[in-house]
């Protein structure tokens, strides 16, 4: 009885009114939260697919005016890609593997870390500065080297981080189980400990492609952009970010429109990328 | 592995060349191999994780190098000059610092509430079937490349705010004294508000995910304790769940802030581009990241070179600063909760 005339009273009435209100407000803000995403996935599929064709993958970028495609920045972006994975993944690799398996505990380790954790998260602009100061400024040109690089700065972090926190979850018996064979440190981290990290580690690479393939800022100054067919990594390359940037920003309707097309193709991409990734972490952690 | 297993140790470690094992002398000369290969990799390793300090080492040298013209010419009035002149080669820097701290208030002022709720409804209300494909969703968010934002907001969200919301605004917040100056002036469409609200979508993902995390990491036996006493959900997570991870929750905040201040693409499509302080939140202005993106490459002459990279050394300090902060403080948290 003292129960339901206390349930009653103001104050659990005034406590309950501010919980149910409160947990509305998360309920709408997760509500508001998602549909942001499905807005602008809407939009990118409405706006994308209606340019969608074949010759947006066998035709060059077109003058105001004229019909094309968006095969050179396709081509520019799929080759820095690869360049800068190429350059960023053993250097992110081979750091990650010191600050797992050599200096886990020591002052080093720890200083790269809280470094690379702000790397991850600084400004890609400002990398893009940095790589037109230390090769464009010097080599007088822009040039895709120079683009793919400014991505392989971007690449590094990620790599590292998802290197050491791959191999710090593998177990130290496995270790053991290889020093007890006669297994010297540098063949057991090769033989045994990567291949137990091996789907981590790929997640992290895939996760890093998806990462760059979107980045527009540091390619702006570094591998500028070109009209034309070039396969020349020493002269401007265009990319898909960048031709989307100079594109919906032109007066003409052309254009815009292979830019909305540009950013579909983009975002499929790496959402794709992204799905794989999470699908090969989440094998890892069910085996 | 039934294969491997049969195979002798020493040839596993040299991928099938074999090795006669009874030869005493080429016993010792494998040995010395092995010796100088464990040395080597452990110092190619060691180099490696010493490039990161050097990338960080060369970020900060060729931007302190790269605006020295700038800064020599302009001295500390850089700081607090308002002309962008390129034409009498006068620069200053407070129109874009300006710029990217109130966008990235703006931002702040709205993801942080929204994130830290969504959070709560992830880890205290949502049913646990829906939470894994909820919290992928939002970290798809994450996922999509900053453009796309900005391309999004130049052709949709700008025009939706210049025609529906914005002379709703003035009409209403405009007109009231003290506070109305904020909310003055047409509708553009475009503007600090605009990308404030874009930063604002742009950054809840990664404010949701850390809060998130942080939140699940709260001992369950606190939140028994208090859901036993008789206390509410919100009660629960406004007296026992926030104080426990405030400093997580900070830290996550930071992170989110580091990333709207430096933003490049999204807002470069709708700030406007205009190098002004305008009291009202309407008006196109321009941001840090915005200011290099637009001009960089077409700027002629080394003073203007150099002011836009001394503009990037102001981002790259303010945004380290901020970031620093943030992992400091999520390094707290983790020692906490790991203890």
């Amino acid at each position: 009885m003292a129960m339901i005339s206390g349930a009653s009273s103001p104050l659990y009435a005034r406590r309950r009114r501010r919980n149910v209100i409160t947990m509305g407000l998360s309920f709408g803000a997760t509500a508001f939260g998602l549909s942001w995403l499905v807005l602008i996935l809407a939009v990118l599929l409405w706006n994308g697919f209606s340019g969608l064709s074949l010759a947006v993958f066998t035709e060059m970028t077109p003058p105001p005016g004229s019909a094309g495609g968006l095969l050179n920045p396709i081509v520019g972006s799929l080759v820095m890609t690869a360049i800068a994975v190429v350059i960023g993944t053993p250097l992110g690799m081979l750091a990650g593997t010191y600050m797992a398996e050599y200096g886990r505990y020591d002052g080093l380790t720890m200083i790269v870390r809280f470094i690379n954790d702000i790397l991850l998260s600084a400004p890609s602009i400002v990398v893009g500065l940095f790589i037109y100061e230390i090769m464009v400024a010097q080599m007088g040109h822009f040039s895709g080297w120079a683009g793919a690089v400014s991505l392989a700065v971007i690449v590094v972090p990620v790599v590292v981080r998802t290197t050491e926190d791959m191999l710090t979850l593998v177990p130290d018996t496995l270790r053991e189980a290889a020093a007890s064979i006669g297994l010297p440190r540098s063949l057991m981290i090769q033989k045994v400990a990567y291949r137990a990290a091996r789907a981590g580690m790929i997640t992290g690479v895939l996760l890093a492609v998806a990462r760059i393939s979107g980045e527009t800022a540091p390619l702006l100054f570094t591998a500028l952009n070109n009209q034309f067919w070039s396969t020349n990594l020493n002269a401007p390359v265009s990319s898909l970010p960048v031709v989307i940037f100079q594109f919906a920003l032109s007066p003409y309707h052309d254009w815009q429109k292979l830019a909305w097309t540009g950013a579909l193709i983009i975002t499929l991409a790496v959402l794709a990328l992204s799905i794989i990734a999470r699908f090969l972490g989440a094998q890892r952690k069910s085996s | 592995m039934q294969s491997a297993g049969r195979r002798p140790v020493v040839d596993v470690a040299f991928d099938g060349a074999s090795i006669p094992i009874d030869d005493k002398v080429d016993r010792a000369k494998v040995l010395r191999r092995l010796r100088f290969g464990d040395v080597a990799f452990r110092n190619l390793t060691r180099a490696a994780a010493i490039m990161v300090l050097i990338i960080l080492g060369g970020i900060i040298v060729s931007l302190v190098y790269g605006s020295l013209p700038a800064l020599r010419t302009f001295g500390i009035s850089f700081l607090y000059v308002e002309t962008w002149n390129p034409v009498t080669e006068k620069f200053g820097a407070i129109a874009p610092i300006y710029g990217t701290i109130v966008t990235s208030i703006i931002a702040m002022l709205i993801a942080v509430p929204v994130g830290l709720f969504i959070a709560l409804f992830l880890t205290e209300l949502c049913p646990m079937w829906l939470r894994r494909p909820i919290g992928i969703a939002i970290e798809l968010l994450a996922g999509i490349p900053s453009i796309i934002y900005g391309i999004w907001g130049l052709f949709v969200f700008a025009p939706f705010l210049q025609q529906h919301v914005q002379p709703f605004i003035i009409d209403t917040l405009g007109n009231i004294p003290g506070i109305g100056a904020l909310f003055e002036g047409p509708p553009y469409g475009i503007g600090i508000l605009t990308a404030g609200l874009i930063l604002a979508i742009m950054v809840l993902p990664f404010i949701t995910s850390i809060s998130r995390d942080v939140f699940e990491a709260v001992p369950p036996v606190l939140k028994e304790a208090a859901y036993g006493l008789g206390c509410t959900t919100w009660e629960v997570a406004r007296y026992v769940v926030l104080p426990f991870t405030r400093v997580g929750v900070i830290g996550g905040v930071m992170l989110g802030l580091g990333r709207a201040l430096g933003e490049t693409m999204a807002v470069t499509f709708v700030i406007g581009n205009a190098h002004r302080i305008s009291a009202s939140i309407l008006a196109p202005g321009t941001t840090i990241s915005a200011t290099i993106a637009n001009e960089f490459t077409e700027a002629v002459g080394d003073l203007y070179t150099s002011s836009l990279i001394a503009l990037g050394l102001i981002l790259f300090v303010i945004t380290f600063i901020v970031l620093a902060f943030a992992r400091l403080m999520l390094m707290r948290i983790n020692a906490r909760v790991g203890a």
